[in-house]
């Protein structure tokens, strides 16, 4: 990059402090004005569209069949949600979304931690070639289980129920992986040695020593698996109904492929299916960008 | 306190020094009982890995692997949608049937050139901003948060947008382009506009996203790499190339590979960018992917069997694509 200032002291500088947990490995050079223009260039880009939502959001149909289109708000956007959350059935997908992601989550956090924990901690036969299976069925992707899967819901006559949703979501191979890498570091052995030296059988061991230190692990992961069952399109999509007992995502799918030809009430939806988690991400996105990052490490 | 005498007594007899319990003869009763508390302390050893894994395992068994299996099994028969657990063995007929179908080709088509145009600007700027990230920044924390906000937006809602966005006649994009003398696009019924399209909103979702994962790795580059190259006179653009590129070496492999699977599961963007509200990708399947031309022939058409021997197809080409990525892993490693 031919924008950053080339300092002369810059080969020295960077010995104080050297790996510890703040230093910023290769990220010793101020930014320079290309950069922030680059990255500003950006932000306008991740966000542009979401205003832009808010903003079709609170117009009505016939302003955005006009040229130019608007560039700032209206004054129908009360109007637009109180229609769109009726029409779209979204009382009952933001409901419904909310159990299914918060039971998905809390499941797959306590038995990712568990198994991470046996994972990263203890010995047993057959450990790595199981693991080993965990990071392969991270490369499976969904669409190979839906069939089987479909045909199950249609014998248990689980079609537009939630616990059709539910089931094939309580477990994430990504999980296990994301705490077996935290708690490798964070839970010193000598911690369960103790424990097991003052007579505490496995699952004290897991009660009182693993689930405190794996905590906020275990908060993260939790954000990222509720996000993913939020947002989780294809499976309720395929069981689920817009008008019976959809999830955000369905309903919005309903919305857009509805024949409500009003735009400005299908973004007043697409904005309120947005909101809750925009605003997740809003109060814990240092969290969440920590969390990303620590999964990251390893690749 | 009672003390295991398996992992707390050698202890103590190395030591020499600490106050060693005097080795009284134990009674018959007490080492009874020891023993029993030993066998079920080795049990208990023994066991709990797999009780703590097996949870996961039952659950990854019934909702993961035995579906996979079965889609297998199911791509063998006829299976119609309305009755989906009536099955009629078919032998491969499913499988000639798909491939003696355009369309299938055609979706393939799709998806590997959605797959580019949107895998690879996607992961370049990626690399591009988590190296602009990685400098010392003001504010950099919201820089960040602000890159993810697309990441927290769903596939359904960010698709709705899009389709506004796009739009021939009103869309913002088009007006825009006509500044620049560009004349009216039009995103849906064009090929190579519709699928830059769909591909634009993967590129939006999962750019800041990928960012932060090369930004991980290249925070977790020893500092020492980069003193050396540049007394060694390095530029910054020699240090990026040679130190920084070798060493994210695994982490652009992985978000290769995760890239590849979510392109060639793309499923949700083209069925909701179409305008016609069909499944087929627009009206001449100028986008249908194979994620939609499975969703097609399985909910649209009702033939459950053919969407089991695309699925299965699509897992074949995906392993494949995983022994290559392994073979150039090796490669790149052994050539190191």
């Amino acid at each position: 990059m031919t924008t950053t200032l080339t300092k002369p002291s810059e080969a020295v500088e960077p010995k104080r402090a050297r790996r510890s947990k703040s230093a910023r490995a290769g990220g010793t050079m101020h930014a320079g004005p290309i950069a922030y223009t680059i990255l500003v260039l950006f932000s306008i880009g991740s966000l542009f569209p979401l205003v832009w939502t808010a903003i079709a959001a609170s117009r009505n149909n016939n302003r955005l069949a006009e040229t130019p289109p608007p560039f700032w708000f209206g004054g129908n956007l009360f109007h637009n949600l109180d229609v769109a959350w009726n029409e779209a059935n979204l009382g009952q997908a933001f409901l419904n979304t909310t159990i299914v992601a918060g039971i998905s989550a809390i499941t797959i956090v306590v038995l990712s931690t568990i198994a991470g924990f046996a994972f990263a901690k203890l010995r047993f036969r057959g450990r790595n070639i199981l693991m080993l299976t965990v990071i392969g069925t991270m490369m499976v992707p969904p669409q190979l289980s839906i069939i089987p899967l479909y045909m199950m819901v249609a014998k248990l006559n689980w079609a537009d129920q939630l616990q059709a949703v539910i089931f094939p979501s309580l477990v994430s191979a990504f999980g296990v992986f994301f705490m077996r890498q935290y708690l490798i570091q964070a839970l010193p052995d000598e911690l369960i040695e103790a424990a097991r030296v003052d007579g505490a059988s496995s699952w004290r061991v897991v009660w009182h020593i693993v689930f405190p230190a794996a905590r906020p692990a275990m908060a993260v992961l939790g954000m990222l698996m509720f996000v993913q069952a939020w947002n989780d399109f294809l499976w309720p999509f395929l069981v689920l109904t817009q008008t019976g007992n959809p999830t955000v995502q369905v309903a919005l799918a309903g919305l857009g492929r509805g024949y409500t030809p009003d735009q400005s009430l299908i973004m007043a939806g697409a904005l309120l299916g947005t909101l809750p988690l925009l605003l997740v991400f809003a109060i814990f996105g240092k969290q969440i960008v920590g969390g990303i990052m620590q999964g990251a490490v390893k690749g | 306190m009672a003390t295991r005498h398996d992992t707390a007594a050698p202890l103590a007899q190395e030591g020499g020094a600490a106050p060693v319990r005097p080795p009284a003869a134990p009674t018959e009763a007490e080492r009874r009982r020891r023993a029993r508390l030993s066998r079920r302390w080795q049990r208990d050893i023994k066991w709990s890995p797999y009780g703590f894994i097996s949870p996961f395992f039952v659950l990854f068994l019934a909702f993961g692997l035995f579906p996979l299996v079965y889609t297998g099994w199911a791509s063998l028969h006829t299976v119609e949608l309305t009755a989906p657990t009536d099955m009629q063995w078919a032998g491969l007929h499913n499988y000639t049937r798909i491939f003696g179908d355009d369309f299938f080709w055609n979706a393939a088509k799709n998806t590997l050139t959605i797959g580019i145009i949107s895998t690879v600007p996607q992961l370049l700027m990626a690399m591009g901003l988590a190296h602009i990230l990685n400098y010392r920044l003001r504010a950099s924390t919201f820089y960040r948060v602000v890159m993810l906000a697309p990441y927290a937006t769903s596939i359904a809602a960010a698709s709705l947008v899009f389709v506004l966005l796009f739009g021939r006649d009103y869309g913002m994009i088009n007006w825009a382009l006509h500044f620049v003398g560009v004349g009216h696009i039009d995103w849906q019924n064009d090929k190579w506009p519709s699928q830059i399209a769909v591909s634009s909103i993967v590129i939006w979702r999962w750019t800041g996203y990928n960012a932060l994962i090369y930004l991980a790795a290249m925070q977790a580059i020893p500092q020492d790499l980069y003193e050396s190259a540049a007394l060694d006179g390095a530029s910054r653009w020699r240090q990026f190339v040679h130190v920084t590129l070798p060493q994210l070496r695994p982490t652009i492999l992985f978000t290769c590979v995760v890239s590849t699977i979510g392109a060639s599961q793309l499923f949700g963007e083209p069925l909701i960018f179409d305008a016609n509200k069909g499944a087929s990708g627009g009206a001449e399947h100028q986008f249908q992917t194979l994620g939609l031309y499975l969703y097609e022939q399985g909910w649209v058409n009702q033939h459950l069997g053919r969407a089991s021997a695309i699925a299965w197809t699509m897992f074949l080409i995906l392993i494949v694509i995983g022994i290559v990525n392994y073979v150039i892993s090796r490669r790149l490693r052994a050539s190191s």
